[in-house]
């Protein structure tokens, strides 16, 4: 990805600056709301969109979706700088803005939104954005394919969570957000566990939840600015936004308290021991995002206020201090040409800046005080102690969080300090529009650390409140809390991280031992779509035979069965034949039209089926006559007549009808032709058997002299009250007819052509 | 006489679809022919079949004069009669086309659409 970028060429673009500008005063916008939210109000805009299904552009601001616009055009401006300058002078730089401007908005949306609908289809926006951005560098196969692994496992989810949105918006009667949740619980009521499934479904693919974890660190194949901001510090929050966003509906359940409990604390510790053992730090930091998002899934599990208020101070601090240490990687990376943890060392004397901007984030990371990251950790072991499951989330907790700081060191210190590598380039410090960003997002991890009280009143007290839907100022968010449990569990943590990071290389080799035992469930996609593919290919041959008797006999046997099943379930009973009193004529005309059908069906001799299809069409003609059709029975004589004449005129050109001498015939066609003619029968009996509703031609009789002034009703319905059928037919006609000449013409001429050739 | 209409258009129906299955176009045509009067007679029956008294309204009066055939159905039948006709003549034109091409009038022969798996490769 570097190595497409110039330091040379000119960043200060439209499409850079721009963007980067637009999403600042977003973030100059939302930060009005501050105050009006801490206040403990709510804002809401209405646009109506499908108002006939109840779905409307409804907007809604509550700490919890401020506190992510914030997080989103903060530090949306701040990647889309460090873009411009990280991409200069890429051929497709502009393409890259207009993606990441793109996601920006949906991203957005989706926390902004109080219609379900809506919500879903910014949801579904940002995946799409996301698979453009992993797949930007679309000449490598690895990053296309990475990009349809994530939008097909996120867009799978998505489809859950659509059922999941249409059930909750069915059996609540609203589709809006607000008035969900404001109408309290749902657990125990209709449906809850399917919604519960299908939610969580969406939620934990797209926050990335084991097993559905893989796909992120595959994401990693985007430019780093990508990494930094979609997939740690704001889309794959997403799914996290969406539990919280439903707390107050959904939770509560054991079925909730359990699933989240142990998804999230799987996913948190799985992924740090993977953290560890990477030596990409991209990878490093790309499974220690993982980890983030198993932890707060952990934490969304529980309903008190500790557990609530850890999960948003961990969200906000870690919002901050991973996109910060990314942008941090990209500036090494841009640096020196490399990512490797065991080359990498002893940078702080050419990077200064880059270095004390890695150093405050990963303290923040590490959990030291006095920055944001420790009050977090601090709060989290008070949530977790609280929490229903605390023997087995405690424990995951530490160890997730002693891993962290071990991580923390590897990715902020061990870089920076201790002898150097040979590196591929000389390194030097990085341009200030790629250090702005990871040194304002150090600086406030520090600045909301010092000043608890400020963040806890403007950002994270209100998102708390949202999340569990009562007014609460608890006062939890203290950078000193005394000397209690959750302190001496911090220093436990401290220890035990620390001699990780000691120990982080003996442990990589034991990792990776135990990694490739393990299920490689990344190659396991691949095997699954392959077969997926054979299934469908299969399924294709199967169906789509190619061959048109096929197809026909599908098509008529699906019609004999369905009409014989409506026939069985209906229960009609017998079918009465009345045919009784019939004159010789009748019969005779009868006889004449069975008699031709069964010629056309048995002879092998083009001109004996002409005489016999006329004499079925003069039969039909008959018939029209004796019943009062004359009009009919006219037409039907005309057009017999130049059916005859067109087959006639055709069929001199071609083949007869039995190549071989002899008509082969199929028991299987004649068995199913049958079926279908005993049930047409049956039905058309049924239809007579009814009593007859006449008011149609009632209208038609009494209005056809009287409104139309035509003495031949059937000529009146035709050029009168039915117009436009008529037109209708006229068109089709004329259609036709300009098929077929255009069909002979080409015929007609490729002849001349190959005739002038010889 | 409606009863009796029902079992020519049950014969007629039957051997359209056994002629539609047939692999030879045009015995396939055939069956389009026949299936088109099936479906005509069929809305004609459906409409009550009365004998000789043609929907007309005599001279003098504003209204039909007792029990006249219904018009509607016949009405239908004779837009469906053309249609049919425009349908049958552009199949014939369509399978004329093809047997110069192809010189066959097998439909497993005509494969240009959906070529076998093995010919694509």
């Amino acid at each position: 990805m570097a190595e497409h970028s110039d330091p040379n060429a000119p960043w200060k673009t439209v499409s850079g600056i721009g963007t980067s500008g637009v999403t600042a005063l977003l973030f100059v916008f939302f930060l009005q709301y501050l105050p009006v939210i801490a206040a403990g109000e709510t804002v809401r805009w209405v646009v109506p969109w499908i108002p006939s299904l109840d779905i409307n552009l409804t907007f809604w601001i509550d700490g919890l979706s401020l506190m992510f616009a914030l997080l989103i055009t903060g530090i949306g401006a701040m990647v889309m700088l460090y873009a411009a300058k990280y991409l200069a002078g890429h051929p497709q730089y502009d393409r890259f803005a207009l993606y990441l401007f793109s996601f920006m908005l949906s991203m957005l949306g989706l926390v902004l939104a109080d219609n379900l609908i809506a919500l879903f289809v910014f949801w579904e926006l940002t995946t799409f954005t996301s698979y453009l951005l992993i797949g930007f560098s679309h000449a490598d196969p690895k990053s296309r394919r990475n990009a349809l692994q994530a939008l097909l496992l996120t867009a799978a989810g998505g489809l859950a969570l659509l059922a999941g949105f249409i059930m909750l918006g069915i059996t609540q009667g609203t589709f809006e957000m607000s008035e969900i949740t404001a109408s309290g619980s749902l657990v125990g009521k209709e449906f809850y566990t399917l919604i519960l499934f299908l939610v969580l479904a969406g939620a934990f693919t797209k926050s990335a939840q084991v097993p559905f974890h893989f796909w992120l660190p595959n994401a990693m194949a985007a430019p780093t600015p990508v990494s930094a901001y979609l997939h740690s510090a704001t889309m794959v929050k997403a799914g996290v936004y969406l539990l919280a966003r439903m707390h107050p509906a959904l939770s509560g359940s054991d079925l909730w308290i359990w699933i989240l409990s142990i998804f999230g604390a799987v996913t948190a510790v799985f992924a740090s021991f993977m953290a560890l053992r990477q030596t990409d730090l991209k990878q490093t930091l790309a499974y220690t995002t993982l980890m983030a998002l198993g932890t707060l899934v952990m934490f969304l599990a529980g309903s008190t206020g500790y557990a609530i208020t850890a999960a948003m101070t961990f969200l906000l601090v870690h919002s901050l201090y991973k996109a910060g240490l990314f942008l941090t990687i990209g500036i090494i990376d841009h640096a020196t040409g490399t990512r490797d943890a065991n080359v990498l060392g002893g940078l702080r004397a050419a990077m200064p800046i880059t270095a004390m901007a890695a150093a405050a984030a990963g303290l923040a990371m590490a959990g030291i005080p006095p920055f944001l990251g420790f009050i977090a950790k601090e709060v989290a072991y008070a949530g977790a102690l609280e929490m229903r499951l605390m023997v087995f989330v405690v424990p995951m907790a530490l160890i997730a969080f002693a891993l962290m700081f071990a991580v923390a060191g590897i990715v902020a210190y061990k870089p920076f300090y201790g002898p150097q590598g040979k590196l591929p380039h000389k390194p030097h410090e990085g341009p200030w529009p790629m250090l702005l960003g990871p040194v304002v997002l150090g600086t406030l991890g520090l600045a909301f650390g010092l000043l608890p009280g400020l963040s806890a009143y403007y950002l994270i007290e209100p998102a708390v409140n949202a999340v569990m839907g009562a007014p609460d100022r608890g006062g939890r968010v203290k950078l000193w809390a005394g000397f209690n449990l959750p302190l001496l569990l911090s220093l436990i943590t401290f220890a035990l991280g620390f001699v990780l990071y000691a120990k982080h290389q003996a442990l990589r080799g034991l990792l990776a031992r135990i990694e490739a035992r393990g299920p490689d469930l990344d190659a396991g996609w691949d095997v699954f779509l392959e077969r997926f593919m054979a299934f469908t290919k299969v399924q294709t041959k199967l169906i789509q035979t190619g061959v048109l008797r096929q197809y026909m006999f599908a098509t008529f046997a699906v019609f004999a069965v369905t009409v014989f099943v409506t026939l069985v379930t209906r229960n009609v009973g017998g079918v009465r034949l009345a045919l009784g009193g019939l004159s010789f004529m009748e019969w005779g005309v009868a006889l004449l039209i069975i008699a031709g059908t069964v010629l056309v069906l048995l002879t092998s001799s083009r001109i004996m089926a002409l005489v016999a299809l006329g004499v079925v069409g003069i039969g039909v003609a008959l018939i029209f006559i004796m019943y009062s059709a004359p009009d009919v029975a006219i037409t039907q004589l005309l057009v017999e007549l130049l059916v005859v004449v067109l087959l006639a005129l055709a069929f001199l050109k071609m083949p007869n009808l039995d190549p071989t001498g002899a008509q082969k015939h199929s028991f299987l066609n004649a068995t199913l032709a049958i079926s279908v003619g005993v049930l047409t029968s049956v039905v058309v009996l049924l239809v007579v058997d009814q009593p007859f509703d006449r008011r149609l031609t009632t209208f038609f009789e009494a209005t056809s002299w009287t409104e139309a002034f035509g003495r031949n009703i059937v000529n009146v319905i035709l050029v009168d009250f039915r117009t436009l059928d008529t037109f209708g037919e006229i068109a089709v006609v004329l259609i036709a007819a300009l098929g077929a000449f255009v069909l002979l013409k080409g015929a007609a001429k490729a002849r001349a052509a190959k005739e002038e050739k010889e | 006489m409606e009863a009796l209409t029902a079992i020519v258009i049950g014969v007629l129906t039957a051997a359209a679809v056994y002629l539609m299955l047939a692999r030879n176009f045009m015995r396939f045509l055939f069956g389009l022919i026949l299936l088109s009067n099936a479906a005509n007679l069929t809305i004609f029956a459906s409409g009550r079949m009365t004998k000789g008294a043609p929907a007309l309204v005599p001279y003098g009066a504003d209204t039909p004069v007792g029990v006249v055939a219904n018009a509607l159905p016949q009405a239908l039948v004779l837009t469906a009669i053309v249609i049919g006709f425009g349908l049958l003549a552009f199949a014939l034109a369509l399978a004329f086309e093809v047997y110069r091409r192809l010189h066959s009038v097998d439909t497993d022969e005509m494969r240009y659409a959906e070529p076998k798996e093995d010919a694509t490769k």
